[in-house]
């Protein structure tokens, strides 16, 4: 029973988690960007869904693609205002930028956070769901919205897949991610990438965020933690693989709903971390990473 | 030495510390109690300087560090042990701490080291909230010593802790042993070719970051009497060491001392502004950052060969 109980809601979580990595580790493999304004970007989604029902009081449906297209603008401006200027600044050393690449971001990071604590306050905040209710799945009581989130992330993986895998702009950002340089021997605009893969990003970040607002529900205090997640499933997969991510959301994901069910709650992150510091040691590069 | 009194680095760092010097005469206490504590995260921001700016490996987690000096040092006190046996104790924990941190995360470059060093910090906060019945949790841990109860004697403490450190973390960065850093954070294989042990000149200057950062952790938490997670170990406060050194401009370490006073004056200046105060903080640090990538000291000193 309590085995059923974890398979099925760590499933969702981890779902999630997976979701949330995947467009994280897509940029570090395409430009070797850490973006560390990622959780903020999240939790941006999730104020910007909350906020289209309760102040602009609109359906579920349109609230969630609110905040989807607020966290595109977001991540738009992320890249423009703050990872490109940077990147491309001649008074900062090519060995430096990616230093200088993670303080910025976290900057921005904290700026949104604070502007969304200023006007929505950093209270709690839950998505109105899209779909309500409670089913029974191998007799365990399960939230629809569970599996609505769990639906949801693994057509969106799916779809990115076959984006990436099927189309051509999709093969030029995938090649791009293997290696950037022969990409633009072959006469690919590498600039065009970039801003194709950002704002792949948006939506999935986007769609992440809003999920989570209605899954668990966010506040400006989720940003750090969740930055940090994404950040270990990312390192734990290896950096710039998508697939290495997804099956390191489930490690993940999976680890924390054992211990916080068998052990307690409070432990619930550690055995995560500690998998990550021997990961680290012996395999610095991931379980699936390449570099 | 003649070098020395020419360098416009010198002379600011010369008339900045008169300065402070004479300030208890002037101003109230409760700034020279904001600058006691910007004093300590001075040292915080110039010990991770030289690992980042010389040694060229960028550690995210100064506030494993800290913590460390500074939770050893006040659990110690807690069982009666005297203040300056305990703060000695704190900067060895950090120290051993830092060896046992950086042996395995030297061997990796890179972004991994830096990932590692972030997860020590995660690991670290989630132990102290676990191990509730040592640390005080989340709550914070008290300590039943303070330092001394004289706002003046506090200040000229950390004041005189943060000149003599930021002398030896300088003179160190200009010596050979510097140089030798410097070429191995630009290019190691090279470094390593010319016959230098890259790895051990590289945890020589983690424990010697570990030292400083651990001494002022445990001094810190003396002056404020309890350490919590959220004032020396959260990523919040390791941030605020990192980008106070970016500030005031890497690879200069008086720079990190200046951008530290500078972040916590300008966090009071804008108190007014009440909760917009860290977004104006974070977007003036994000404004240097894009334009002025050299930082506070880079702007003084700047058409010296020596930035």
């Amino acid at each position: 029973m309590l085995a059923l109980q974890i398979l099925v809601d760590g499933f969702a979580i981890s779902a999630l988690y997976a979701l949330g990595a995947t467009g994280f580790t897509l940029i570090f493999g395409v430009s070797g960007v850490l973006n560390l304004s990622h959780g903020s970007l999240m939790v941006l989604a999730a104020v910007a869904a909350w906020a289209a029902t309760n102040e602009l009081h609109v359906g579920a449906y349109l609230a969630a693609l609110f905040g989807i297209g607020v966290t595109l603008i977001g991540a738009f401006a992320t890249y423009f205002v703050v990872v490109r200027p940077l990147q491309t600044s001649r008074a900062i050393p090519k060995e430096e930028t990616e230093i200088f690449v993670l303080t910025g971001t976290l900057l921005w990071g904290t700026m949104i956070t604070e502007l969304i604590a200023y006007f929505f306050t950093d209270n709690a905040k839950t998505v109105l769901p899209i779909v309500e209710g409670v089913v029974n799945v191998f007799g365990v009581r399960t939230p629809q919205n569970e599996i609505f989130t769990a639906i949801v992330c693994w057509v969106v993986i799916g779809l990115l897949w076959l984006i990436v895998n099927k189309t051509r702009s999709g093969k030029a950002v995938l090649a791009a991610s293997m290696n950037p340089r022969g990409v633009t021997l072959l006469g690919f605009e590498l600039s065009r990438i970039y801003v194709a893969i950002w704002a792949i990003y948006g939506v999935l970040a986007g769609i992440a965020g809003v999920l989570l607002g209605m899954f668990l529900g966010v506040s400006s205090y989720s940003a750090g933690p969740l930055t940090g997640s994404a950040f270990s499933i990312v390192v734990l997969g290896g950096l710039g693989s998508v697939s290495g991510s997804l099956v390191a959301a489930y490690v993940v994901g999976y680890l924390e709903t054992v211990t916080a069910y068998m052990i307690s709650p409070a432990y619930r992150f550690i055995p995560a971390l500690l998998l990550l510091v021997v990961v680290m040691y012996i395999r610095p590069q991931g379980l699936f990473g390449r570099r | 030495m003649r070098n020395l009194f020419r360098s416009r680095v010198f002379w600011i760092a010369l008339i900045g510390s008169i300065v402070a010097l004479l300030l208890p005469l002037k101003v109230s206490g409760y700034i020279l109690g904001l600058l006691t504590v910007a004093y300590y995260f001075g040292v915080f921001s110039m010990a991770w300087d030289l690992l980042f700016g010389f040694a060229g490996e960028v550690n995210f987690g100064p506030t494993f560090l800290i913590g460390l000096g500074a939770y050893a040092a006040g659990i110690l006190n807690g069982y009666g042990v005297p203040v300056y046996p305990c703060i000695a104790a704190g900067a060895v924990m950090a120290v051993i701490g830092g060896v046992v941190l950086a042996l395995p995360a030297l061997r990796v470059r890179g972004p991994y080291f830096g990932l590692t060093t972030l997860v020590a910090v995660l690991i670290m906060m989630n132990l102290i909230v676990v191990f509730a019945g040592f640390t005080g949790g989340e709550i914070g841990l008290t300590v039943p010593d303070v330092l001394s109860v004289n706002a003046d004697t506090n200040y000229y403490i950390a004041l005189i802790f943060m000149i003599v450190s930021g002398v030896i973390l300088y003179a160190l960065s200009r010596s050979p042993v510097g140089l030798i850093l410097q070429a191995s954070g630009q290019d190691p294989v090279e470094a390593g070719a010319l016959g230098f042990n890259v790895t051990k000149h590289k945890l020589t200057a983690f424990i010697i970051s570990a030292f400083f950062s651990g001494l002022a952790g445990a001094l810190l938490v003396f002056y404020m009497g309890t350490a919590s997670v959220g004032t020396l170990v959260s990523i919040a406060v390791g941030v605020q060491v990192i980008i106070a050194a970016v500030l005031g401009g890497r690879r200069t370490i008086i720079g990190a001392a200046l951008g530290s006073i500078f972040l916590i004056g300008a966090g009071e200046a804008l108190r007014p502004f009440g909760e917009l105060s860290t977004l104006i903080v974070s977007a003036i640090a994000l404004l240097v950052i894009l334009f002025v990538p050299s930082g506070l000291l880079g702007i003084l000193t700047r058409g010296e060969e020596h930035a």
